[in-house]
């Protein structure tokens, strides 16, 4: 669906949950995401528990809370990287037990704290997705893939030359080449040096208000998630305690 | 030396066994002096091993006699005993029992029976046992290296397998690399024993042929016929068990289930 009336500062607009669309219509939106309750426990060990929330179309979303507080082991469920144990969540509407695990995660992009990139050139990275689909980019779409995340002209570049803020750009612009609807984004900056992290967290930023990307990002940074999220979740021992905006929450 | 003075086949055995284990004793004497204490392991594995060995020979003795398909059955017993040695090695991978008893039925299982059919194993119990075994043996041998590096391998690359999970790739396409890898790293055994044959050993069953008086050349060609029936079984054995444990690592919904003590703490 696009969406004439789309950005940040549309705070009232979105929280209402109308959008006036390419007709000049209002319309009620879906949320992208929808949890019910949703948890995971191993064993004993509970990981994620009880979470319900949702996230609106182009929007941002920090999960903050101490390490060990379950932030990402709630992301990896919304991956289907690992079940739920309880509880259930929705993609756009449908239930994600409605979608083959893969298509699901084709729809809902990760961006993990290590970049993990494949052996190989950038552009062998961001083909791999789509390939998966039997699907190949074409030259004007990896030259725009790469500038979006500012990395024009590194095609043919091997990955083991990469620095690691480039090497993490790489790695987001492999999550977008499958065009998600909702991009996870797992302490994106945390394994970064200080001046690399500052220019991937601007650049996420950038990609995500330009592109009305709905997102969920995963810090234990409160200031970044103050820079970055519309509204903040707080986690504690696998559940969610607070959410709400940035000012709500983290009173800034 | 020896039969000069013992003169039944039996003492003459037992003898020899005497003067072979105290070279074993010797040598443990000296590690001894060197602070690395290997005593009770030492007698232990000598007593076990002169036990079982001196059994299989009795129960071959009765083997002899009996019916043609006792050796089948013996086989198959053999085949269930790998897969579980097998399967032990690496208990991380779900179901490695089911995927190693499997991949040694398809590989060693096909290649005995097959041989046998065609006459290049003599389906004699006495022939059939002993050749059907070392296939087995060997083929456990190579499972059992392939889905040990399979399971390193994959637990050392959690990171890049869940990002091409996460790219929305297959599960198996995800762990290709590794499973490709250890199949390479598994028949690396058989393929250097049919390289070295003759110019670094000359195998067992050569010997012993050789020995128990068949000519030499035939003993020779039969014994490059027994390392290419490794070969064949033991790769054969490693193409399944690669391309099984492929699935066994993963759930229903393509989740990487091998994933160490990745899983709590987060």
């Amino acid at each position: 669906m696009d969406l004439l009336v789309h950005s940040h500062s549309d705070v009232k607009l979105v929280e209402n949950k109308y959008f006036i669309d390419i007709r000049g219509q209002m319309t009620t939106t879906l949320p992208v995401l929808r949890t019910e309750r949703l948890g995971r426990s191993v064993g004993q060990s509970v990981l994620v528990s009880d979470v319900t929330m949702e996230v609106r179309r182009g929007e941002v979303l920090a999960v903050v809370g101490p390490s060990g507080a379950g932030k990402s082991s709630f992301l990896r469920l919304l991956n289907r990287l690992d079940e739920p144990t309880g509880g259930s969540f929705v993609i756009e509407g449908r239930d994600y037990k409605e979608f083959p695990a893969r298509e699901l995660r084709q729809r809902v992009g990760l961006v993990m704290q290590t970049p993990f990139l494949f052996p190989g050139t950038v552009e062998t990275n961001l083909q791999f997705g789509p390939a998966q689909r039997g699907r190949s980019l074409g030259p004007s779409e990896i030259t725009s893939l790469l500038e979006r995340v500012g990395l024009f002209g590194y095609e043919r570049r091997d990955v083991s030359t990469l620095s690691g803020g480039e090497a993490q750009r790489v790695s987001v612009a492999r999550a977008l080449a499958n065009d998600p609807v909702l991009l996870l984004l797992d302490e994106p900056t945390s394994a970064l040096h200080e001046e690399a992290k500052m220019g991937v967290e601007q650049l996420l930023l950038e990609i995500v208000r330009t592109s009305h990307l709905t997102c969920v990002v995963v810090t234990h940074d409160r200031a970044q998630a103050a820079r970055m999220a519309d509204r903040v979740m707080v986690m504690k021992s696998g559940r969610m305690q607070k959410i709400g905006t940035v000012a709500e929450v983290l009173g800034a | 030396m020896l039969k000069h003075w013992f003169a039944g086949h039996l003492a003459l055995g037992l003898a020899q066994a005497v003067l072979a284990a105290s070279v074993a004793l010797v040598v443990m004497y000296i590690a001894r002096r060197r602070g690395i204490h290997l005593e009770k392991e030492i007698s232990l594995a000598l007593v076990r091993g002169i036990v079982q060995i001196t059994a299989v020979g009795t129960v071959l003795v009765l083997l002899l006699r009996g019916p043609h398909w006792t050796g089948g059955v013996i086989l198959l017993a053999m085949i269930f005993a790998a897969a579980m040695i097998s399967a032990r090695r690496v208990r991380a991978i779900p179901q490695a029992w089911k995927v190693s008893l499997y991949a040694i039925l398809a590989g060693a299982g096909s290649v005995i029976a097959l041989m046998s059919l065609a006459g290049v194993i003599d389906s004699a119990i006495t022939a059939l046992v002993p050749v059907g075994s070392m296939l087995i043996a060997n083929a456990m041998n190579a499972n059992s290296l392939a889905l040990e590096r399979f399971r390193s391998d994959v637990q050392a690359h959690v990171g890049q397998i869940e990002a091409a999970l996460a790219l929305g790739a297959a599960s198996q396409v995800s762990v290709f690399p590794y499973a490709q890898a250890s199949f390479r790293a598994s028949i690396i055994p058989a393929i250097d024993s049919l390289r070295s044959l003759g110019i670094v050993w000359i195998p067992g069953l050569m010997a012993g042929m050789v020995l128990s008086g068949s000519p030499p050349v035939y003993a020779a060609v039969y014994q490059f016929v027994v390392i290419a029936m490794i070969f064949s079984s033991s790769s054969l054995t490693c193409l399944v068990s690669t391309s099984l444990v492929r699935q066994t690592v993963f759930s229903g919904s393509e989740q990487l289930l091998l994933r160490a003590s990745m899983d709590l703490g987060r």
